[in-house]
């Protein structure tokens, strides 16, 4: 579905992405997972050219990308970010219908798909005509997520998607997302630091340090045979702290 | 100079307001213009010329008290003016200096040798004094200029145009070696106010100046012959011998037709009294040269009518000619740093320039009146509308623009759909800016005889009544805050709904 050969990216003298081999299957969930400004995020905006690689080739669905064709890949893959990204000055269903109406999709097709999709992320019809700032963070993510399936991408790119909300609505969300993802069986690639949240969705996580790949494959593997001390490490601190809330509950 | 000419064709189309001839007048009778300066005299002489023009049976236009000679002498070179009243001091000293004329003849071949004649001089000699309280002079002992070199605390004030004149204070201050410092520059007409005061002491006069007599005023004598001679004369452009000869047999007439005491009569009549410019003018038409003239003054309403529209067609073609190319070039300047900085840059630099420098800038390639001041105002207006343009598109947050990438727009919808609907409260707000400049700055277009309500103010100024300036600037005023009242409407109707929310509500809670 996706396979990045070689893509790197640096800024002035800092190497933020050295050379980077991925790939990535049809309907799997790829989590790239890592410390604050390791380069997983770089990577995501990579893929749609968000951020030109410096090095390498992205090529997705057989296609390769090129300046050319960036509009159309980016057409057949939806991006959320953790802020969601919402426009200020359109409503919750101007903010998704924007693209299918910039291509002049039929209107009853725009209408059916917008329903589908509310009834899909769960959203109250009430909430179809307020503006970005008049509702909650959770529920501006789950616009955002409606706007990026609107078009029915083959690609779903996910930047931190919850990570701006509150640990009860993260918890919910984090279950609608995980029903949503088998529900449409879509290629997923999503950047977290948290583990748990990677574990959770993650068919195969790779784990970014400084803009290499320490280690790539499933959260078992990563947890059973880490292939540095870092993994370790990385996993233990997100993992002692929920040990010992269970300790202290016995 | 063809682009020049070019520019102003469209804004001469544009431009139809009353002071333009009309192009469409019949073939038998020309329209003379008349320039004067922003001086009462000039004013009453221009008056007379006018007068003049109409008794041949041609049209006369007046552009008056047009700011100061260099503007005159080149309208009148580029033919913008058919005459005008000049001073043979003026002509040798300042204008031609750089020739060293010594005698008529020689000046009259300098004339010709533009395409300019002089009729014989009127009479009066408007030489410049240097005056000064006569009580003040009197308790001081003060007689001659060279006696000022014994009081340098005496605080000294000269009209613009003597500062700077070749003939004027540079060259006194050398002739005669006066140690004074901080000598002011203010405009001839207030500096009679400052000596009344008592913040001015000493200014200089013109020799048929009325004030001098009305304020007591005493001439200090010119002991080391430092101020040549001035005798009023009028500039005509040669092609009026072929054109209108009729009329240059009136100006003719004219010549040693005023003499001193007449002249300062006249000016008294109008500064002091309170008549009309064009009363004196024919007046003394009708009493000296028996020749009778139909006198038409506007009503304070029809004037009032008059400066409004041609203030309003100075702003509303400038102003949207600055938005339609400053929106552009914002946005250009904002998706191309480069170039923005370019383009800032420029604009920045073009605002910086004095507006009535620019003005004159503007004269060698569109003449007077409404064109160089529509090119000027335009230009003083990009500046805001630019950077404001730029700024609001600069400062959308990046996960904004970075959200429109992602969902595929292509740059061109990006900044229809997202961009410009979110800068559109920075933009509107340097276009509010630039409105209220620009309707402010365009009172200074009367300078180059492009009218609106810089008239009224100029002759306030010169006349120093106070409610003439105020006839001017109440309504500029008035009309600043409606423009700006107009962009807010135009905001309520833009600015989307979204956006109003953000500004009037906290963000709420679930």
């Amino acid at each position: 579905m996706l396979v990045l050969s070689q893509v790197s990216k640096r800024y002035g003298n800092t190497e933020v992405l050295a050379p980077t081999d991925l790939q990535v299957a049809a309907g799997e969930t790829l989590v790239l997972i890592g410390p604050s400004g390791c380069g997983k995020s770089t990577l995501l905006r990579l893929i749609i050219g968000l951020v030109k690689s410096d090095s390498g080739t992205i090529t997705f669905a057989g296609t390769m990308l090129t300046p050319e064709n960036i509009f159309q890949i980016r057409q057949r893959t939806g991006y959320v970010i953790q802020e969601g990204g919402l426009f200020p000055h359109l409503t919750v269903r101007d903010n998704v219908v924007v693209m299918a109406r910039h291509l002049h999709r039929d209107t009853a097709w725009i209408n059916s798909r917008f329903a589908e999709l509310a009834e899909l992320v769960r959203l109250p019809q009430e909430l179809m005509s307020r503006f970005p700032v008049e509702l909650s963070g959770g529920q501006r993510q789950r616009v955002s997520l409606m706007r990026a399936l609107m078009l029915d991408p083959e690609l779903l790119l996910l930047d931190e998607p919850l990570g701006a909300l509150d640990p009860m609505i993260r918890y919910e969300l984090q279950q609608e997302l995980n029903r949503i993802f088998s529900q449409l069986g879509k290629t997923v690639i999503m950047v977290t630091h948290d583990i748990a949240e990677a574990a959770y969705f993650g068919h195969s996580l790779v784990l970014i340090r400084d803009g290499h790949v320490v280690q790539a494959g499933s959260f078992k593997e990563l947890a059973q045979a880490p292939a540095e001390p870092f993994v370790e490490q990385f996993i233990t601190a997100q993992r002692e702290p929920m040990e010992r809330l269970t300790k202290a509950l016995r | 100079m063809k682009i020049g000419q070019l520019i102003r064709t469209m804004l001469l189309g544009l431009c139809a307001t009353s002071y333009m001839p009309s192009a469409l007048g019949a073939e038998a009778t020309e329209t003379v213009i008349v320039g004067s300066k922003n001086s009462t005299e000039s004013v009453i002489l221009g008056e007379m010329l006018s007068h003049l023009v109409q008794k041949s049976g041609n049209d006369a236009v007046h552009q008056r008290q047009l700011g100061g000679t260099r503007v005159l002498w080149n309208a009148l070179l580029s033919g913008e003016i058919d005459a005008y009243p000049e001073y043979t001091g003026t002509l040798l000293q300042e204008i031609l200096v750089g020739e060293n004329l010594q005698t008529g003849v020689q000046l009259k071949q300098a004339l010709a040798a533009r395409g300019l004649r002089m009729i014989r001089p009127l009479g009066f000699n408007n030489t410049y004094a240097i005056g000064m309280k006569d009580k003040l002079a009197e308790q001081l002992g003060l007689r001659k200029i060279s006696d000022l070199r014994n009081h340098p605390k005496l605080m000294l004030g000269f009209g613009n145009e003597f500062m700077d004149r070749a003939d004027g204070w540079p060259g006194l201050q050398q002739r005669y070696q006066l140690p004074h410092r901080n000598v002011r520059g203010l405009e001839h007409d207030l500096a009679y106010r400052g000596i009344e005061s008592g913040t001015l002491h000493v200014t200089d006069l013109y020799a048929t100046d009325a004030e001098i007599a009305h304020y007591n005023l005493r001439a200090l004598e010119d002991d080391l012959n430092y101020f040549p001679v001035y005798r009023a004369v009028v500039l005509y452009r040669a092609n009026l011998v072929q054109r209108v000869p009729e009329v240059v047999v009136l100006f003719k007439k004219l010549a040693g037709s005023i003499d001193a005491p007449t002249m300062s009569e006249m000016n008294a009549q109008v500064k002091l009294h309170g008549k009309d410019e064009s009363k004196v003018a024919a007046n003394f038409l009708e009493e000296n040269l028996k020749l009778d003239i139909d006198v038409q003054v506007q009503s304070t309403w029809q004037r009032f009518w008059r400066h409004t529209g041609e203030h309003l067609v100075l702003v509303v073609i400038s102003l949207s000619a600055a938005i339609l190319l400053a929106i552009p070039l914002g946005i250009l300047s904002a998706r191309r740093l480069r170039v923005g900085q370019i383009v800032l840059g420029i604009a920045g630099i073009i605002q910086t320039i004095p507006t009535l420098a620019l003005f004159v800038f503007m004269i060698p390639l569109l003449g007077i009146g409404g064109p160089p001041a529509v090119v000027a105002l335009f230009l003083h207006s990009l500046l805001p509308i630019i950077r404001n343009t730029y700024a609001g598109l600069k400062d959308i947050s990046p996960t904004i623009v970075e959200s429109a990438q992602a969902l595929g727009l292509p740059p061109h919808s990006r900044l229809w759909i997202v961009e410009l609907p979110l800068a559109t409260r920075t933009i509107l707000a340097g276009i509010k800016t630039s409105a209220v400049i620009n309707v402010g700055t365009a009172t200074l277009s009367a300078l180059i005889g492009a009218g609106g309500y810089g008239q009224p103010i100029l002759t306030g100024i010169r006349l120093d009544d106070i409610g003439l300036i105020l006839q001017g600037a109440v309504p500029a005023a008035v009309l600043a805050l409606l423009v700006q009242g107009l962009f807010e409407l135009i905001e309520r109707g833009l600015l989307p709904k979204g956006l109003r929310i953000q500004a009037s509500e906290p963000k709420s809670v679930r």
